[in-house]
């Protein structure tokens, strides 16, 4: 696998991975949470030779990942964090899970907590498809990235672009970067109407 | 791979008790080759009642080692790529020093003039072992239940010799139902009058007490489960009751066939101090916490635990994990779901396989980054 360059390339089909491979360091300390069979994080050792670490709760998944090489742990990442000291992790990763969790706030000042720099990707809630698909239908909406039927949905958060923007500021947290990308495209313009998915690298 | 068991002799060895015992003797068995650089040394260390013979067929008695499934070329110890080592620990009756070893003083067996040895005397006396082969540093330590917390004490006790430890179905300290059952094994070898306090070795071994420990044991390495789909409430060789004090079940046949056969292999007094020596088990060695127990070096840990263990249930590992964490220590952990109890360790081995693998070769990548 060659480094991505580019937001248009895609890492393990999912393009905020490769994204989060472009601001990653060399050599840096990084916990992924809910690092499912480690793809994102083999990749970081592999092309950025960085300390890897992964938490996951499904076990099939965490043995995969265990399997690679990682050191990954069977855990919640909605109780398993408090563990962890200050500033442990140069980057700790939250890759599309925050609308999942049971508590997004407490995950995020965990996360901040424990990691110099956090990086955050989420699924837009506020595309305009979403928009589209609801307003259409009128019910829960169903799109390429929220597939699921509200009773069978992870998603229990349903947040977008605005939302996380007016959250960071309310958190005092300092977003560094964003990132948003719609296909394998990057969006430039009002990304909380065209951008699917959004990454952030946030910091205290 | 036709193995045969090797032994060492060191002149002494003191233990944690003050005693010193002397002169001391290693039986171990190796597989594999050791490598130039001599950094591709695995140690396996068994669990209560095995012994040095963990992979191959034993030359004398054409018998499989006790890990055979995971110890070969291909396997999750590949030993293809790696030199793997195995030892009978201090006070076991299967070569290495132990209560039915003669006592230079007396001419006669040990027996309760053996000194109590602890899992970190066990620990002392294999690294002794390991540094007279010429190796500085292992690749990794790896056992279950016993066997796991050998693998913890050399975490602890030698860091720097250790690149990684793995420990399976095991704990930092034995619980009190841990020592309740140890006790039970212990008090039926005691009030056997064949024991007579541990001088039997002219005479007839304390054979029931002995078999009725190994009971106690066998049904705490089975789980609910296991046990009912193995036995369920099915007769042994009859259709009905018996309605008498004969074997009416599967599952006392199984278990008086056990006990018996256990007789024939293993030492009582051996039982009695190696259960002592589990008891003993405590990282934090009584005082002082976990955290600082595992403060220095830079072992890296793969953690196991299975879901159907209540010997040594999967709270036990998770505290291993949380220390770590704590301390920021390279820890990966899986709860393997099975329904074996915690014998899973030595019957589970698919995913077990691929977990030691990958741990196994990106440890063993570091040394050559």
């Amino acid at each position: 696998m060659t480094p991505a360059k580019s937001a248009g390339k895609t890492l393990a089909g999912r393009t905020d991975f490769s994204i989060i491979g472009e601001i990653i360091q060399p050599r840096s300390k990084v916990l992924d949470l809910g690092c499912g069979e480690g793809e994102l994080l083999a990749w970081l050792v592999e092309n950025k030779s960085v300390i890897a670490r992964g938490v996951e709760i499904e076990a099939a998944r965490v043995q995969k990942a265990i399997a690679r090489g990682l050191s990954a742990y069977q855990g919640d990442i909605n109780e398993g964090l408090t563990d962890y000291p200050n500033d442990a992790f140069d980057y700790v990763i939250l890759s599309q899970t925050l609308q999942e969790t049971k508590d997004p706030r407490r995950v995020l000042s965990e996360m901040m907590r424990i990691g110099r720099r956090a990086i955050i990707s989420f699924p837009n809630f506020g595309h305009w498809k979403v928009r589209l698909s609801m307003l259409l239908s009128g019910q829960a909406p169903k799109t390429r990235l929220f597939p699921y039927d509200w009773y069978d949905s992870p998603n229990i958060h349903f947040l977008t672009v605005s939302d996380f923007e007016a959250f960071a500021v309310k958190q005092g947290f300092r977003i560094e970067r964003r990132y948003f990308v719609a296909g394998a495209e990057k969006v430039s313009l009002m990304p909380n109407l065209l951008a699917e998915v959004a990454v952030y690298l946030v910091r205290k | 791979m036709i193995v045969e068991t090797q032994c060492s002799r060191f002149d002494s060895i003191s233990l944690e008790s003050g005693a010193t015992l002397a002169p001391v003797e290693v039986a171990y068995q190796t597989y594999g080759k050791l490598d130039s650089e001599k950094s591709n040394a695995i140690l396996i260390l068994h669990a209560f009642t095995g012994d040095a013979h963990a992979a191959g067929i034993d030359h004398e008695t054409g018998k499989p080692g006790w890990w055979d499934n995971m110890i070969g070329p291909g396997k999750a110890f590949d030993t293809d790529k790696y030199f793997v080592l195995c030892s009978n620990v201090l006070g076991g009756c299967q070569g290495t020093t132990g209560p039915s070893s003669i006592n230079p003083a007396t001419g006669l067996p040990y027996a309760m003039a053996f000194p109590v040895i602890t899992i970190r005397d066990m620990v002392k006396l294999q690294r002794k072992f390991v540094a007279s082969l010429g190796i500085e540093r292992l690749l990794a330590v790896a056992g279950g239940s016993m066997g796991g917390m050998q693998a913890l004490e050399w975490a602890v006790s030698y860091p720097e010799m250790v690149r990684a430890s793995i420990p399976i179905a095991t704990t930092t300290r034995h619980s009190a139902q841990q020592i309740a059952f140890n006790e039970v094994g212990r008090q039926a070898i005691m009030a056997d009058p064949d024991w007579c306090d541990g001088n039997y070795y002219d005479k007839k071994p304390p054979g029931r007490g002995l078999g009725i420990a190994r009971m106690v044991g066998h049904i705490t390495y089975m789980s609910d489960e296991s046990m009912r789909e193995k036995f369920g409430r099915r007769l042994r060789e009859k259709e009905k009751l018996g309605f008498d004090f004969n074997v009416d079940f599967e599952v006392e046949s199984y278990l008086r066939y056990r006990g018996s056969q256990f007789v024939n292999r293993f030492d009582a007094n051996s039982y009695l101090y190696i259960t002592k020596a589990e008891d003993y088990f405590d990282l934090t060695n009584g005082s002082g916490s976990l955290a600082e127990a595992f403060e220095r070096g830079e072992t890296r840990f793969l953690v196991i635990s299975f879901s159907s263990d209540w010997l040594y249930p999967p709270y036990q590992s998770q505290e291993i994990v949380r220390v770590l964490r704590r301390l920021n220590r390279d820890v990966a952990y899986s709860d393997l779901q099975s329904n074996y109890g915690h014998d899973a360790f030595l019957v589970d081995v698919v995913e077990q396989t691929d977990l030691i693998r990958g741990f196994l070769a990106s440890t063993y990548r570091a040394v050559y980054a």
